[in-house]
């Protein structure tokens, strides 16, 4: 299945950068501030945020193969 | 409650995705069909996405958690019966016609298929439901809001209607679009994990029976009759009332989702819009409706006291306060903020397209350049907000405005239903038949609300009012457009080329793996969820 959706914008730019940030903040935020207290004993913010930025890496990852496979057209 | 500044962080961030997902695709606004149709380009997953969210709405997150809460597993009925067959119907059957016949709207395609007064009645009623729908999405976001964090209800109206606004007036249907499926994503990640942990905090799923009334667990088993379960409803009402009036009204004629599937790029990538949204919408009750009914188990009942009355609606943002710390809750709160975004700007880009094609295009200005309605559809992007803003505020004069929403739906979907049924697989029904008969269902679901209101017809609840309502407002629809129609001189055959089953070639994909096909994936998505059905029985 293709993934890009339109020429001039892949949206998994947009979506796999605020996923990266928002994760590679809350993990930080998580790994400075650990509180078991809420989330049944887990440091939610530093899991959590580490599972957001990896989707988000996920996505950016795949949105510039593309865009490398469609540079490479002649 | 009370917000940290890295949860302020993270709605700022969102925010600002948001308003820059627009003014990247403003450059490329160069058409009409750019603004209102996203140039017809996109895949099928990214539509599916959008067609799912635009529906994911704050009344919708919100809500269904609050009827998680209320009535319990019977709240999955809005899922795994009045959704999912709808979206295999429209997508097998109905979007051949919406798609194939190219029409820009369901209005146009009225007028394609009947006439110019029934085009007119469906888009008149259409954008007045629109902008109301919109206005009363925007009023429970910010009660709650005011609720749960403080926040002035102006504020939270006006902030929040500036952003929508900017991203759809800048990019149009494709920054709605864009935007949809971004709130998708985030509406999942925000609200899973609290999910996860309310189970498992409950003591897993048979812990959580045993907190609850016997039978909250239950889908099907307490529907013997209205008085076993708490929903007042038997398994009539919620079949034919929910499950096809409600439903299929809603799914197979709501301009509001059928636009995103005309946004796809191929008929395949049409008909598989519906279907690839069956697929989270079958899981969403997993975490919507399942951290209601924790937090009716196992917190105090003295939290959803708010006002005097006790709140449904706070379950989630109850329960997001209890399960996350400052920073997972600024990612919660953003999921409801997005949820009501993505809602409205639903409303708002078929609000804008609607009255763009269909009144003014038609009775306003006809055969102006295509840039003058490029400007008119942005026009009607800040007038559908601003409408949108004054309804929100006339929701706030009433107290029970959740039932006049749920009453202007069966006015509208449920008459509209067998319409397009007649219409678009009888190609005996005519133009005279579907006009009286569109304008006699919606007489029936208003005579119907009068005899509820003054007593003279009673339920057990006002749910089961309004399924009953609907069942009326669509027989009488059906009956009398069979009738006028009987009577009345019906279109020309060739005329009816596109728009009609027995006069409309059927897309083959004989191209397509099979595991590609419409066909298979509504198999799928039908088995998977008669496979719910039967587990939560």
């Amino acid at each position: 299945m293709m993934m890009d959706s339109t020429p001039e914008l892949d949206i998994r730019w947009p979506i796999g950068l605020l996923f990266a940030a928002i994760g590679a903040l809350l993990a930080v935020y998580g790994a400075l501030h650990p509180d078991g207290g809420k989330s049944l004993g887990l440091n939610l913010n530093l899991v959590w945020g580490a599972v957001m930025f990896l989707f988000g890496a996920g996505l950016l990852s795949g949105a510039d193969r593309a865009k490398r496979r469609t540079d490479r057209r002649p | 409650m009370k917000l940290q500044l890295i949860d302020y962080a993270i709605i700022a961030l969102y925010c600002a995705f948001v308003l820059g997902v627009g003014a990247v695709l403003k450059k490329h606004m160069r058409t009409s069909v750019d603004f209102f149709l996203s140039g017809r380009r996109f895949p099928a997953w990214v539509t599916g996405l959008a067609f799912m969210s635009a529906n994911l709405g704050a009344l919708e997150v919100m809500g269904m958690a609050a009827s998680g809460a209320k009535y319990g597993m019977l709240t999955s009925h809005f899922y795994w019966v009045g959704a999912i067959p709808a979206m295999i119907f429209v997508g097998l059957f109905m979007m051949p016609f919406y798609y194939g016949s190219r029409a820009r709207s369901v209005p146009e395609y009225l007028r394609l298929r009947f006439d110019e007064k029934t085009r007119a009645f469906n888009a008149f009623t259409f954008a007045v439901m629109t902008v109301l729908a919109s206005g009363i999405n925007m009023f429970a976001m910010a009660i709650v809001f005011q609720l749960m964090l403080g926040w002035s209800i102006h504020a939270t109206i006006l902030l929040s209607a500036a952003v929508v606004l900017a991203y759809t007036v800048l990019g149009g249907l494709t920054s709605s679009i864009y935007n949809e499926v971004l709130q998708f994503f985030l509406i999942v990640f925000g609200i899973l994990p609290m999910a996860v942990l309310s189970v498992v905090d409950a003591g897993g799923w048979a812990g959580l029976a045993a907190r609850l009334p016997p039978g909250f667990t239950k889908t099907w088993s307490t529907l013997g009759s209205a008085a076993a379960n708490p929903m007042g409803v038997e398994w009539f009402g919620i079949v034919m009332g929910l499950g096809f009036v409600l439903s299929f009204g809603y799914w197979c004629t709501d301009f509001l989702v059928v636009q995103r599937a005309m946004a796809a790029r191929d008929m395949a990538a049409a008909q598989k819009t519906p279907l690839i949204a069956a697929v989270p919408k079958m899981f969403i009750p997993f975490i919507v409706i399942v951290p209601g009914m924790v937090a009716w188990a196992i917190l105090p009942r003295e939290l959803f006291v708010a006002g005097g009355q006790v709140q449904h609606n706070l379950a989630l943002p109850l329960m997001l306060a209890h399960y996350y710390p400052p920073g997972m809750l600024g990612v919660g709160i953003t999921a409801l903020l997005a949820s009501f975004m993505s809602g409205m700007a639903g409303n708002v880009t078929a609000f804008n397209t609607v009255w763009t094609y269909d009144i003014y295009q038609s009775y306003i200005r006809r055969n102006a350049p295509d840039r003058h309605y490029l400007l008119m559809g942005r026009v009607a992007t800040v007038a559908g907000v601003a409408i949108s803003v004054g309804a929100a505020y006339l929701a706030l004069q009433f107290s029970n405005i959740m039932d006049y929403l749920q009453l202007i739906f069966s006015f509208v979907n449920a008459p509209l239903l067998a319409t397009f049924l007649l219409g678009m697989f009888s190609k005996r029904t005519t133009p005279n038949g579907a006009f009286w008969g569109l304008t006699g269902g919606t007489a029936a679901a208003a005579l119907h609300f009068l005899a509820v209101r003054s007593g003279l017809a009673h339920y057990s609840s006002d749910m089961a009012a309004n399924f009953y309502g609907a069942i009326y407002a669509w027989a009488t629809c059906f009956a009398l457009t069979l009738l006028i129609s009987f009577f009345t001189r019906p279109r020309a055959e060739s005329e009816l080329v596109g728009l009609v089953y027995s006069l409309t070639e059927r897309p083959r994909y004989n191209r397509l793996p099979w595991l590609n096909r419409p066909a298979t994936l509504a198999l799928l998505v039908g088995v998977l969820t008669i496979l719910l059905n039967w587990l939560f029985w």
